[in-house]
């Protein structure tokens, strides 16, 4: 990359958190970054790397209460060290120079001020323009960020909008004053696929029209490919890794970026595992498994027959009125015995509810669920109970699906007790530490509670908790989605163990297309409530039969592409 | 198995198993200001548990020194403050002047010198007693150190009972309204609406009167009538829960309703409701103060803050204050330790709030 103008300059900047124990948390351990003007840098890094607190710190937002910046650090912006600025001169440069958005644009918007108040908020503090003046730019800045109909839309409350619209908004504020530097805190990691797609290209977009810099944040490499200039790995409060994108996507030094890109399922392929950092830490290299052949089999058992299932939700409208809302409408499909099913869509699309409803926490409305010919459905709670055992779920959130109050050993004990597995305490014990060694944690972990566990460890106990009961189906719900990209690929490599060793079918609920595709025989797409289509995984990615499908399948960040990059590709 | 080897943010394996209790304690022990209250509860704790199994204060009904005796320490002023009512003993009593019949014109007074050579057996042991003792005493003489502990072992105990059976009722109905909803939850709101729609002292007035006086009574009234605060909190709570994904996972290992009502969620609000009941704990030793004072408190025989601060108006217009100094300086005591624990527990169990 030519030399260009610094816009701002990290150097040696240390962070740490006091805890509460009188210890001491270092976040930061001496960062030293650039990022030139007009240009986009990614700052890529699974959770605890401490990307978070390098873009509190450079917006002064870290509290002082149990936070410690070193007094070496500096943060140079156009030349001046924003850590050692006067308050009252940082908070002219917030909001006016350097801008944020964030994560969560529903929590990030005032829920009692309007869209256009919000916007011409900004504009007021900053620019000193009169109120007319600013509705009148808010309305421009909408049409700017793509919002249909700018002049309703800029009197309507936050919660009228959904989650992209609002995402629009945010980025509406954030532009107003026409930033040098927006730092865009994992803005599209809420959002729906497609919804993404069209967020990245708005900010690609704005970068290019006002000229300024973006740093942005995120977990997901495949995110950042398409449009960053520069991109920085961090783990563990360390930079491991930062160069041109197109150098950090082909040639790699760093094992750890190695592993991130490995671990990642792909679309194009499909190995026997996953690639887990651990392959790249160890010295001999890393040799890639090979693919995994996948598809139901004409002589495959049916284990799970749905037909026509059907779920209705009451609204309430009105005062005392009911309305009814279909959440899932007439859905049919066959799960075959050791065999996967994946069912995607965005939110909204009634995934979840399929699943819920096929465990008996959610009521069908109509259909039938034929699990070895008798319908799980309609049978009273009594005569379910046996089946209960057969068919198990895992959550998406680790950190709720544990009770807190729970340690290891009497959560994975409790369903044994329930069905009268095991006949008596120390056997159950025992069944219960065989089956942590099974999911990969050490059997000394049996008195500890749910808090004490990482993510990924959390969700380990989970699926012990599921494997307790010996079932047959397993449905997991989202079970990868808030995992971090490594540890995802560790329980993914885990749950297909499983499979493998104990013949479990599984239907797999997720919005990402990658894991979908990655661990399913045959994928089910759902949209609002309906199946859009159904066929072997292979052949569905291959040759979408569907529109949606299509564009859902199109909106999937390709990650680095360097022959759509080359041949000037619309991507 | 292959990926047994954990990422290294995995200190589970390292440090012994900590519960959410054990932490929270850590926290609080961090606290200072909630760490000394803690002490100071736990004082008073000491005292009622002393005054029960009679070790301490079981003789407060004693008359052990003059009546009105004044605290040793402030004796002189005292006894400048009510020279007026000693003088006007000395006038009426056995000092005046006596005009006797001689024997002769006596009638009875070969009897009564018959009686007098025998007056030593019936003679009761003439018991000193003291002018002034370290707190004072009362219009009886009984000492008011052990008057206030006894009265701060009965309204301790009415608090902590009734705290006790209040919470237990509140989660009991809150825990069924909030679970099940619906049908249940509107009959329970109903019932709670009834209960509220009446004023406090009223209705606590209204039981008091019907009841009668007495120990387990009044627990009884204090608790039915603040029952109602916790019940919103436990409803809301299970609300909230009941919805959880691992109330939904107990569902789906096959818990039964009740199994998650009070094996799986109740533990995890159990920390509101210790903050709750010691919340409970002051409000009930106030109301039942305010009972007291009123003459719907514990019986005569019992004493209590209330019944002890019942006598105060009538002594302060003589100017004995003693007794009143004594029972604020223990309630105050009391209730600014309990107050400050709740904060401090409430820290220390739900540090998100913070």
């Amino acid at each position: 990359m030519s030399q260009r103008d610094i816009l701002l300059s990290i150097r040696d900047l240390r962070v740490a958190f006091r805890l509460e124990d009188g210890g001491r948390f270092e976040a930061l351990k001496g960062i030293n970054l650039d990022i030139p003007s007009n240009s986009t840098v990614a700052l890529v890094g699974e959770s605890g790397s401490g990307k978070s607190v390098t873009s509190m710190a450079i917006m002064r937002l870290l509290s002082d209460y149990g936070c410690e910046v070193d007094s070496a650090s500096q943060i140079l912006f156009e030349g001046r060290d924003l850590l050692r600025m006067p308050l009252a001169e940082m908070r002219k440069l917030r909001g006016h120079d350097i801008t944020m958005i964030f994560q969560e644009p529903m929590s990030s918007l005032n829920p009692v001020f309007t869209v256009g108040d919000q916007i011409a908020e900004t504009l007021m503090i900053h620019e000193g323009v009169g109120r007319a003046a600013a509705w009148q730019r808010a309305i421009e800045l909408l049409q700017e960020v793509g919002l249909p109909e700018p002049e309703k839309r800029v009197r309507a409350y936050p919660h009228q909008l959904s989650g992209g619209q609002q995402q629009r908004v945010m980025i509406a504020i954030a532009i107003a004053c026409n930033p040098k530097l927006l730092i865009a805190d994992e803005p599209t990691t809420a959002l729906d696929v497609t919804i993404q797609k069209q967020i990245l290209e708005l900010l690609a977009n704005l970068q290019k029209k006002h000229g300024m810099s973006v740093l942005f944040i995120t977990h997901d490499l495949g995110v950042v490919g398409e449009f960053a200039d520069e991109v920085i790995v961090m783990r563990h409060g360390e930079i491991r890794e930062q160069g041109p994108a197109q150098q950090v996507f082909e040639h790699p030094h760093d094992s750890y970026t190695k592993a991130l890109i490995a671990c990642r399922p792909k679309l194009d392929h499909r190995p026997q595992r996953l690639a887990v950092i651990e392959d790249f830490l160890k010295p001999e290299p890393y040799v890639p498994p090979t693919d995994r052949q996948r598809g139901y089999a004409q002589d495959d058992k049916i284990i799970l027959d749905v037909q026509g299932l059907c779920v209705n939700f009451d609204v309430r409208a009105g005062l005392f009125r009911k309305r009814k809302f279909e959440a899932v409408k007439n859905v049919s499909f066959q799960l075959a015995h050791g065999r996967t099913l994946g069912i995607v869509g965005e939110s909204g699309s009634g995934k979840t509810t399929v699943g819920l409803t096929l465990m008996r926490l959610r009521t069908a409305a109509a259909g039938k669920a034929l699990f070895e010919g008798q319908d799980i459905l309609a049978m009273d709670d009594k005569a379910f109970r046996p089946y209960k055992r057969r068919i198990q779920i895992i959550f998406q959130n680790p950190y709720a699906s544990l009770n807190p109050r729970f340690t290891v050993s009497s959560i994975l004990t409790e369903p044994m007790k329930l069905h009268g597995i095991g006949a008596n305490a120390q056997e159950r014990e025992a069944k219960a530490r065989d089956l942590l060694n099974k999911v990969g944690l050490p059997a000394k972990t049996m008195e500890k509670y749910p808090h004490e566990f990482s993510g990924g460890q959390r969700q380990r106990i989970a699926i012990a908790r599921c494997l307790a009961l010996q079932p047959e189906i397993l449905i997991c719900d989202e079970s990868v989605s808030a995992l971090d990209v490594s540890v995802q690929a560790q329980v993914l490599n885990l749950l297909q163990d499983l499979q493998d060793e104990f013949k479990l079918s599984y239907l797999f609920i997720s919005h990402d297309l990658a894991v979908v595709k990655h661990i399913s025989d045959q994928v089910m797409v759902m949209n609002k409530g309906e199946v859009v289509e159904q066929a072997n995984a292979d052949d569905i990615y291959r040759a979408p039969g569907n529109d949606y499908t299509r564009r859902l399948l199109s909106s999937i960040p390709r990650g680095w592409t360097p022959s759509a990059e080359l041949a000037g590709l619309p991507i | 198995m292959q990926d047994m080897t954990m990422t290294n943010n995995s200190p589970a394996e390292l440090t012994p198993p900590r519960s959410l209790w054990s932490l929270g304690w850590q926290r609080l022990k961090r606290d200072r200001v909630g760490f000394v209250s803690l002490w100071i509860v736990v004082a008073f704790l000491v005292v009622i548990a002393l005054c029960w199994t009679r070790l301490l204060a079981s003789n407060w009904g004693e008359e052990v020194a003059v009546p009105y005796a004044p605290p040793t320490w402030a004796k002189g002023e005292a006894t400048a403050a009510t020279n007026g009512a000693t003088d006007a003993n000395v006038l009426g009593g056995a000092n005046g002047p006596i005009i006797t019949l001689t024997p002769e014109e006596d009638p009875i007074g070969k009897d009564i010198e018959a009686a007098r050579a025998d007056a030593g057996k019936y003679q009761l042991k003439a018991t000193v007693k003291a002018d002034a003792l370290f707190m004072g005493a009362d219009v009886r003489g009984r000492s008011v150190v052990n008057k206030v502990l006894a009265g701060t072992s009965t309204s301790m105990l009415v608090g902590i009972f009734g705290a006790l059976l209040s919470v237990l009722i509140g989660t009991c109905l809150g825990a069924f309204a909030g679970y099940f909803g619906r049908a249940v939850d509107d009959f329970l709101m109903w019932f709670y609406s009834v209960f509220t729609s009446v004023p406090d002292m009223l209705l606590l007035l209204a039981f008091a009167a019907v009841c009668g006086r007495g120990f387990l009574t009044l627990i009884m009234v204090l608790s039915f009538t603040s029952w109602t605060a916790t019940f919103r909190l436990v409803r809301a709570e299970f609300m909230k829960h009941r919805s959880r994904e691992y109330v939904q996972a107990a569902d789906a290992i096959g818990a039964s309703h009740l199994r998650r009502m009070f094996v799986h969620i109740l533990p995890n609000i159990s920390h509101l409701l210790l903050v709750q009941f010691s919340l409970l704990l002051v409000s009930l030793i106030k109301y039942e103060v305010i009972l007291s004072f009123l003459g719907f408190g514990v019986s005569v025989r019992q004493v209590s803050w209330g019944s002890i601060l019942g006598e105060v108006p009538a002594e302060l217009m003589q100017g004995y204050w003693w007794q009143l100094l004594a029972v604020v300086i223990m309630m105050s005591l009391l209730v600014t330790a309990v107050s400050l624990l709740t904060d401090a527990l409430r820290d220390a169990l739900d540090p998100k709030v913070k």
